[in-house]
């Protein structure tokens, strides 16, 4: 058969088992657009190439699978960049494609001519900047294998115009490559892990991110289960071990529970999996798990001694290293621990937010934990909501909770919910937002419209960029400084203005009644919910301090 | 004369084509790991090239090999701790010709 670049494009992403991609059409990527035409794939168009990105992003993170987003030469490339760059922190397999200007214009600051190759290096876990079709053929698999293999991330693949257009000859497409081999832990590691584990009088349980693209959390919670060990989880850790499970302590850090991370000071063992000890979590490293020796579990090796200098470090896959020494660890009693853990959770744990009204952040999120179950998805933007969000959400499984963790993207939750909706279209995507947020990305409510996805925003209304306004308030002296524009923008109708249906809470006889009606109705809805600028996320750690000297109130 | 005492060489089989300098040299950028000697020449086969670079034999060198080795474009990576750096050496005659 004979095809162009941008056909063997798409013929392979349909072969990839790609059934939505997002973006922008543009001068330099028309001749993919054209061949979009004769293909099945499901183009969502976004409104802003950052919302493409996004929407990808959303797509794979709640299926673990990688998803495409494509965007034009010059703007359009740099529109994807931060959701490029967010997926790489996150660890989340991401394909960006983006039109060039041709070859031969190549360096001649061409109309929208950018050196992407440049921009996505630093970002991606590899990139391309395609010289011929042929090259194609080698270079759309390897992606698909780079970005899903091993620690997964984004890769991005730069086409010039005259290689989509270049026409060659061939008699079938490469077969899509199997993933790379995953490093095993060996059985020397296995049983040195088995030892300080029996050895240890206080371990504890430290999940992340790794765990959930691993595959199989319940291997972690058997091990807590079996070991008596308390489990604390990492902002992408949540979900790995279900919220009011006994032994979870939630997340831990700058965030997190006086008592986890108290009890963090006092473990003698830290079983790291799939961690990368981020400074949001560890607070000032050198007096992080004080007495702790450490085991750290990561598919990366880099991971391993970046940090923290583990006592013990595997280079694996984390649930298939647990599932192995599940086979041989012994079961444990660690009654005095437990204790400890239970009394540690009673006195110095988040607190009921029973009592509270509709209209404070604990108010909500505990309504909106009753309201929602095991199948919603629960996406974020960035902010105080967040954070609320991440304390205080019943989550249930891995891959319910969806937030830009690393890189803390305001602007990521509207997008990533309706690529959530796009790739589970049986669940709710539930985008709990700020009014910060919203507005950096509130163009693709449009885009929700178009496609009526079930995705719903309720937007946490304080009028004020929140966790700016906590931090100046705490840290410069209540010197306010750009958190406020004093107008206050009318949310719902903005999103009636896009087709979205738009109710603020506020307007309600009956708030709760109100919400849970907007709730249950299928289609994309926004929820505007005030709330007082005066709220603020305990207890927390300023940058920079050790977990112990947080502020709680 | 460049001082000998901890440096180390790293020798590095890499696909040859633009972009894998790029990857490398930015790989170290970003890390804020000091380089202080490139040298980079295709093999016979034109395929690969083959890449030393002079560095700082520190505590942070570990994890630096450790980014390096990530690299896609980056097929094999050997440390040389304790030689004379010939190669480096050799270049610097022709600097001071």
């Amino acid at each position: 058969m004979r095809l162009n670049g941008a056909q063997i494009i798409i013929k392979l992403l349909e072969q990839h088992g790609i059934k939505h991609v997002s973006g922008i059409p543009g001068g330099a990527n028309l001749p993919v657009y054209d061949a979009f035409v004769d293909s099945n794939i499901e183009h969502i168009l976004t409104r802003h190439e950052q919302g493409g990105g996004f929407i990808a992003q959303g797509m794979a993170r709640v299926s673990g699978k990688v998803a495409v987003c494509m965007a034009s030469s010059g703007p359009g490339a740099t529109n994807l960049v931060t959701a490029v760059a967010d997926a790489y922190l996150d660890s989340i397999p991401l394909i960006a494609i983006t039109g060039q200007v041709p070859s031969s214009m190549i360096g001649t600051d061409a109309f929208q001519e950018c050196d992407t190759y440049g921009l996505m290096l630093p970002i991606t876990k590899h990139n391309w900047l395609v010289r011929s079709a042929t090259e194609l053929l080698e270079v759309i698999p390897e992606a698909f294998r780079i970005a899903a293999s091993g620690r997964p991330g984004p890769v991005s693949i730069d086409v010039p115009k005259d290689v989509q257009l270049e026409e060659i000859e061939l008699d079938a497409l490469p077969p899509c490559l199997a993933q790379e081999q995953m490093p095993n832990a060996n059985d020397a590691e296995l049983a040195h892990f088995k030892q300080l584990l029996t050895e240890a009088q206080r371990p504890m349980l430290m999940v992340g991110g790794g765990v959930i693209h691993s595959g199989q959390a319940e291997l972690l919670r058997q091990l807590a289960e079996q070991q008596e060990m308390p489990v604390v989880a990492s902002f992408m850790g949540l979900g790995v071990i279900p919220a009011e499970h006994l032994l979870s302590l939630g997340m831990l850090g700058m965030h997190g529970a006086q008592g986890t991370n108290m009890a963090l000071e006092e473990c003698d063992l830290l079983i790291a999996a799939g961690v990368r000890f981020d400074d949001r979590a560890t607070g000032k490293v050198s007096e992080f798990c004080p007495q702790a020796k450490i085991i750290h579990i990561d598919i990366d090796r880099s991971e391993l001694g970046k940090i923290k200098q583990p006592c013990l470090g595997i280079t694996a896959d984390v649930c298939d290293t647990i599932r192995r020494l599940l086979l041989i660890a012994p079961p444990q009693q660690r009654m005095p621990w437990r204790e400890r853990i239970a009394h540690l959770k009673q006195h110095f744990g988040l607190g009921s937010s029973d009592g509270f009204e509709l209209f404070t952040p604990q108010g909500l999120i505990a309504e909106l934990g009753r309201q929602c179950n095991e199948e919603t998805n629960i996406i974020t933007d960035v902010g105080q909501h967040q954070m609320w969000t991440a304390q205080l959400f019943p989550f249930q499984r891995p891959r319910q909770w969806i937030s830009s963790g690393g890189l803390g993207t305001m602007g990521f939750g509207l997008p990533a919910a309706i690529g959530a909706a796009l790739q589970q279209p049986e669940r709710m995507a539930l985008c709990i937002s700020g009014d910060g947020s919203i507005m950096m990305n509130i163009q693709e409510l449009d885009t929700a419209a178009e496609h009526d996805l079930n995705v719903k925003v309720v937007v946490m209304n304080n009028n004020h960029l929140g966790m700016v306004r906590q931090q100046q308030k705490l840290f410069y002296k209540a010197r306010f400084s750009g958190i406020n524009n004093r107008r206050r923008v009318d949310l719902a109708l903005i999103a009636e203005g896009m087709g979205v249906r738009g109710i603020d809470l506020s307007d309600a006889p009956n708030p709760q009644q109100m919400l849970a009606e907007a709730l249950a109705t299928p289609g994309p809805c926004l929820i505007n919910v005030p709330i007082s600028e005066q709220e603020m996320v305990f207890p927390m750690v300023p940058a920079g301090a050790a977990n112990h000297e947080m502020i709680v109130e | 004369m460049t001082d000998k005492n901890n440096k180390a060489v790293l020798e590095l089989k890499v696909n040859n084509h633009p972009g894998a300098m790029s990857h490398i040299c930015g790989l170290f950028a970003r890390r804020a790991y000091n380089l202080e000697g490139i040298l980079c020449l295709p093999l016979e086969d034109k395929r690969y090239s083959c890449i030393w670079l002079l560095v700082d034999e520190d505590q942070q060198l570990d994890q630096v090999i450790r980014q390096t080795e990530k690299l896609v474009d980056v097929l094999t990576l050997k440390h040389h701790v304790d030689v004379n750096h010939d190669v480096f050496i050799e270049l610097e005659k022709a600097f001071h010709l």
